[in-house]
């Protein structure tokens, strides 16, 4: 275990935490993008250096930016007056906490059986592409038929309704 | 410890956190910023089993890391958009407000 490792997953979990308990939802966005963030360097800490541009492009790049574009459309920046948790806060902090207890128990149970330090493994991007455009060339049609219609049907669940008015 | 332990242990400190705050915040966009969280420990864990995987150079868990990725985006965007349309339709992101399916 590095030193960086121990930098890039305080520097993760800071983030989310940031994100998930700061009281203004504009702060929380940028939190959210310093969390990502992190994320991608952990990427690139494990070799996965295609996974990890891929993390900055798709979420820095967009997903972080199309929360803006929400907060500020839906004017979510206003700090509501009765607290920004809901009413049963307690039960969602109980649910989380036991999952993270049943996680990081199953994690430490399995400790010796886990592999230790191994070879840097060699993957090009070009080997990345061979397998998309050959082995999974199925799952990437999919996803492309899907992220189409995700764009259209989010545009028409967005788009304003001017016939409809009451 | 193991390095992979690590990235497991860190994993799963991020999934709590945005479990924590999808079930916590009021906020509708809050909610998806913690379902995104879980969504990206869950692609760690991913791209972890693949390092310390026996075979790595198959590239399953990378490809689905990249697979995982193109779907949140598309998750994200159609959420924000339900989101942006509540709102317009009940004026409020509130979730505690929001307690009735018809308009």
């Amino acid at each position: 275990m590095s030193i960086v490792f121990y930098l890039l997953a305080a520097l993760t979990v800071a983030g989310g935490l940031a994100a998930m308990l700061l009281k203004n939802t504009v702060h929380c966005a940028l939190a959210l993008t310093v969390a990502f963030a992190g994320l991608a360097l952990l990427f690139l800490n494990l070799d996965a250096q295609f996974a990890g541009f891929a993390q900055i492009l798709v979420y820095i790049g967009a997903v972080a930016i199309l929360v803006v574009f929400a907060i500020l459309l839906t004017r979510g920046s206003e700090t509501p007056k009765d607290g920004v948790f809901s009413r049963t806060w307690l039960t969602g902090l109980v649910i989380a906490a036991g999952v993270f207890a049943l996680l990081g128990w199953s994690v430490l149970q399995s400790m010796r059986v886990l592999p230790h330090e191994t070879a840097v493994p060699a993957v090009t991007v070009q080997q990345i592409g061979v397998a998309l455009m050959g082995r999974y060339v199925l799952p990437l049609e999919i996803v492309a038929v899907l992220l189409t219609a995700a764009l259209i049907g989010a545009v028409i669940v967005a788009m304003h309704e001017k016939e409809d008015s009451k | 410890m193991t390095p992979l332990a690590g990235y497991l242990l860190v994993a799963a400190l991020l999934f709590s956190i945005g479990l924590a705050g999808a079930l916590t915040r009021r906020n509708a966009i809050l909610v998806l910023i913690g379902i995104e969280l879980m969504l990206n420990a869950a692609n760690l864990n991913l791209i972890a089993f693949w390092r310390y995987g026996p075979h790595p150079e198959a590239l399953t868990g990378m490809m689905f890391a990249i697979f995982s990725i193109a779907v949140a985006a598309a998750e994200a965007a159609v959420g924000l958009g339900l989101v942006i349309q509540i709102h317009r339709h009940a004026k409020t992101t509130d979730l505690d407000q929001m307690n009735r399916m018809k308009g």
